[in-house]
């Protein structure tokens, strides 16, 4: 008896969950859909739009027409870029705290963190006025640069909660056996700190990926990255639904998939340890 | 445990990742500070070369004293307040909900988390065109489907459709944070209440929202920082029109779009108090848990 009333209730929780979440996700969907088809059916009614023929065409338009793959390309280069410079100066930093803690380091981290709470808008014309001094406006170089700045306390923050995680004693294990410093970092603790390392990554350059301040306002043809290419569209001439819809598939398409696969560290990414 | 040499090691380590925020944190933070004592408009001609003329207070009492500076601290309270009462109220149903036993739970969790992972201009160009627009937006459609007059929803009632646009993004963060709280419950807490006769709503009010309290604490404080400089959300909808102008929006129109610096970094520093007023709520809670 008591299986079959908890196998309707799971029922009635399947349905319910399910009906929430395909309603959350279905604007998505609608974007995914509308890129099907051709434009002077893109703004019929709901149900005229579903039943009207699918076309790949808007995704030919999209990358013709508006040079979409240097977008993207830019895109990537600021998303993976940032990241990786900033695990460069994150990783020996974070490295530090976790195996050779102060009574400082914690005052450090904090500090860290309280810098990404700086509002991005209170420093804007100084940004912008060291852009123009230096020729950095609408370069890349620029952009990798202050986009692994607002990162970097979120990567070191990371990295420090996944290094805290090695316990101190495979370390000694390590060289009791004779391990070489060397060897030590080679063998056993580069192993260890790989899926965390990929963890940051990911959150990373999901962040940078998404960033829509900085992209927007420091860039204007030749650095734009997806971001301030589909706010392009915001003053669009003629019928442009499924052309903006193939463009926002594939701008967010790869980050959905990486999206999906860091569910667990935007938690811990995110909220600085603060809920576990 | 650790020696003299590993300890200068480490602050070795530590140099490049502490100079680089400090410059990032100092450098601008002192150009705007400057700034907001001077006049500076580079259009009718101030530059830094010349000289800028020094005028005290007066950008910041001006900026608290024209007309969009009210206006402006409405519309903000009004969408970070309508967004943090919808995405806390729901995150909580929902991570209730995605908490129970089901049918395909790992796919219903990557629906609802979804939103969070698209880029802001794209939910705001989207829901702007392709839902919110008053002829060929879906609303509308559904409006006429049943003989209702569309509604423009981007001028009529811009605050709800901005609310709507950002909460439908941050949804996904506050369910989740709320998720991984409600996870880490006490079950035989709640089965002993149960035993003890506590009824639902009860073992809600007296068990589970207090374990949550902290979680929803922290959504709060992060998603109010967040919040509070959401701009691409308005810079391709409505571009501060029709009341939708926010204190970051009316900073950003300042410096960049009028180039008054003088009177947009006094509003900048403004800006800076209040993040760091909020800042310091949720740096005590995370240093707290450092400890532990």
């Amino acid at each position: 008896m008591a299986r079959a009333v908890t196998n309707r209730q799971k029922t009635i929780n399947s349905l319910a969950a399910w009906a929430v979440g395909l309603l959350i996700f279905f604007p998505i969907l609608w974007i995914f859909v509308m890129s099907f088809k051709a434009e002077g059916d893109a703004i019929k009614a709901p149900l005229e739009v579903l039943a009207a023929p699918w076309t790949l065409e808007n995704y030919g338009v999209v990358q013709e027409r508006s040079d979409y793959s240097r977008h993207f390309v830019n895109s990537v280069i600021l998303a993976f870029g940032s990241t990786l410079l900033g695990l460069l100066v994150a990783v020996p930093a974070a490295w530090a705290m976790a195996f050779v803690p102060s009574k400082r380091t914690k005052d450090i981290l904090l500090w860290m963190l309280s810098t990404k709470m700086l509002p991005a808008v209170g420093v804007l014309y100084p940004i912008y006025l060291l852009f123009i001094q230096l020729g950095l406006l609408d370069s890349r170089a620029g952009l990798v640069v202050v986009l692994m700045l607002i990162n970097l306390p979120i990567i070191v923050w990371m990295l420090y909660t996944y290094f805290k995680e090695i316990p101190g004693e495979i370390l000694e294990a390590a060289r009791m056996d004779g391990a070489t410093l060397h060897e030590e970092i080679l063998y056993v603790l580069t192993p260890m700190a790989i899926p965390g390392m990929a963890s940051t990554v990911l959150l990373n350059v999901i962040l940078a990926w998404n960033e829509a301040f900085w992209t927007l306002n420091l860039t204007a043809a030749k650095a734009a990255p997806l971001t301030a290419f589909i706010a392009s569209y915001s003053s669009p001439e003629g019928l442009f639904y499924a052309k903006l819809s193939a463009a926002s598939t594939m701008a967010i398409a790869p980050i959905l998939i990486m999206g999906w696969f860091s569910q667990k560290q935007l938690v811990r990414g995110l909220t600085f340890g603060a809920v576990k | 445990m650790a020696t003299q040499h590993s300890r200068s090691a480490a602050r070795l380590m530590m140099a490049p990742a502490v100079v680089l925020l400090l410059g990032w944190m100092l450098v601008p933070l002192t150009m705007t500070l400057y700034f907001s004592f001077k006049k500076y408009l580079p259009m009718r001609g101030d530059s830094l070369a010349n000289g800028l003329d020094w005028v005290g207070f007066a950008n910041y009492t001006r900026f608290l004293t024209s007309s969009s500076f009210w206006p402006s601290v409405y519309a903000t309270l009004v969408i970070v307040g309508g967004v943090l009462v919808i995405t806390v109220i729901l995150g909580i149903f929902l991570a209730l909900l995605l908490d129970q036993p089901m049918w395909g739970q790992g796919i219903v969790r990557i629906l609802v988390i979804a939103p969070f992972f698209v880029m802001p201009t794209v939910s705001g160009l989207v829901w702007k065109n392709m839902f919110m627009d008053p002829v060929n937006g879906f609303f509308a459609h559904v409006w006429r489907s049943v003989g209702a007059q569309p509604i423009e929803w981007l001028s009529q009632a811009s605050l709800p459709s901005l609310i709507l646009i950002v909460s439908w993004q941050w949804l996904p963060f506050a369910t989740l944070i709320l998720l991984t709280a409600f996870q880490s419950l006490d079950q035989e807490q709640l089965e002993a209440a149960e035993m003890d006769g506590a009824r639902w709503p009860q073992r809600f009010v007296f068990i589970v929202l207090p374990h949550l309290s902290r979680a929803i604490t922290v959504v709060l404080l992060i998603q109010t920082i967040f919040l509070l400089s959401i701009f691409a959300e308005i810079f391709v909808t409505t571009q501060g029109a029709f009341g939708t102008k926010t204190l970051t929006y009316l900073i950003f129109q300042r410096v960049l779009e009028s180039q008054n610096v003088g009177l947009g970094s006094a509003g900048g520093v403004y800006a800076i108090i209040l993040a760091n007023i909020v800042a310091i709520f949720l740096m005590r809670i995370v240093g707290k848990n450092l400890d532990a």
